[in-house]
């Protein structure tokens, strides 16, 4: 159970973007998982929702894209993705073909929105107005 | 709302610690090969009987990965070779940043061979790279058969798959050839040697295995860069 560790690293690397992007929060960040990466996706969205839970990214959605184990063949250039370890070639029934896809564990997007209040949703009539220099909790 | 596209790798300071190892290894010509089993299958076993078996004044040194101990150091130091213990104090594998730290003070210059022992787990230490030139998993007939088609992440990763602990064969319900076979329908290329580390069986086989990919790193450290 190493998911804890590689939610981790996720919020990092959101943190860093962050870090590029300031006056943004994100709402939701996109993940690619490969078959073969060693990571189990439901393990992860768990992990995350736990770590993220009662802080500054408490609500941020994570989006994990699962991608299959997928070869190229050597002798027809076929790429297939495999099915229950089914490895043959099925266009040629050729063993010899290279990975092009399945140990994934890489970002693909960043939904982001600005913390700016004006952009945020508009305060109930009754509320108090919102500080213009103070910064929304959420 | 702005969706933004994010690129890199999710273990990105894992990816650049091992690819500056990696390139330290190389630069100093140091095979470094990563051992990866389930606990109890015979990593500490098969490394004893490496360390006993190479030629004295191998230029050989260990790294040997647990949650907590220093016990298999304290075996393998007997043999005289540099080892050092990695306790993780609880995470289930090697990464990076370990085996920099650990190999701080050592001179890699005085070094052919570093053989890595990783924590026992068959799951999380192939998703994190140590800068290693090759993966090595072991399966002991102690097993099930079907543990490569259960774990494909390191039988699809690792080179050679080593079947340990042959001689209990006639005592256990262990389908060697099954057992290759389907480490090969994850793994088509996948070497396999059989070793009996007690019996000294098959222990040869894994030498020369060591001796051959040592020749084929020093061949492609050889070939022009691109």
């Amino acid at each position: 159970m190493h998911e804890m560790g590689i939610a981790n690293s996720i919020l990092e690397g959101v943190a860093a973007e962050l870090r590029r992007r300031p006056g943004s929060r994100a709402t939701k960040v996109g993940v690619r998982i490969g078959e073969l990466s060693g990571v189990d996706p439901d393990a992860l969205s768990f992990a995350f929702e736990a770590i993220t839970l009662d802080t500054q990214f408490a609500g941020l959605v994570l989006d994990v894209e699962y991608v299959a184990y997928r070869r190229r063949c050597r002798n027809c250039g076929n790429e297939y993705d495999i099915h229950n370890y089914e490895i043959l070639c099925p266009a040629c029934g050729n063993l010899n073909a290279d990975r092009t896809r399945g140990d994934e564990l890489e970002f693909t997007y960043l939904e982001i929105e600005d913390i700016n209040p004006e952009d945020s949703q508009p305060p109930e009539e009754d509320a108090a107005p919102v500080p213009h220099n103070e910064e929304v909790k959420r | 709302m702005n969706r933004v596209p994010m690129e890199g790798k999710i273990l990105n300071e894992n990816a650049r610690i091992a690819a500056d190892l990696r390139e330290r290894f190389s630069a100093q010509r140091v095979l470094v090969v990563n051992l990866i089993s389930s606990p109890g299958s015979g990593k500490t076993t098969l490394l004893e009987k490496t360390l006993e078996t190479l030629p004295s004044g191998s230029r050989v040194a260990v790294l040997t990965g647990d949650l907590q101990t220093e016990n298999d150091a304290n075996r393998l130091k007997r043999y005289g070779y540099p080892v050092k213990q990695i306790t993780t104090g609880g995470t289930c594998h090697l990464d990076a940043r370990m085996i920099e730290k650990h190999i701080a003070d050592w001179d890699l210059a005085g070094l052919d061979l570093l053989i890595i022992e990783n924590v026992g787990n068959l799951v999380c230490p192939s998703s994190y790279d140590l800068g290693e030139a090759a993966k090595v998993v072991l399966l002991s007939v102690t097993e099930g058969e079907d543990k490569p088609l259960k774990y494909p992440s390191i039988f699809s990763k690792s080179e050679l798959l080593i079947l340990t602990k042959i001689d209990l064969l006639p005592y256990v319900p262990f389908d060697a050839a099954a057992a290759i076979a389907n480490a090969c329908r994850v793994h088509p290329e996948m070497e396999v040697v059989k070793v009996a580390c007690l019996a000294g069986d098959g222990l040869r086989e894994w030498m020369n295995w060591l001796e051959n990919r040592k020749q084929r790193f020093l061949a492609e450290l050889a070939l022009p860069v691109g």
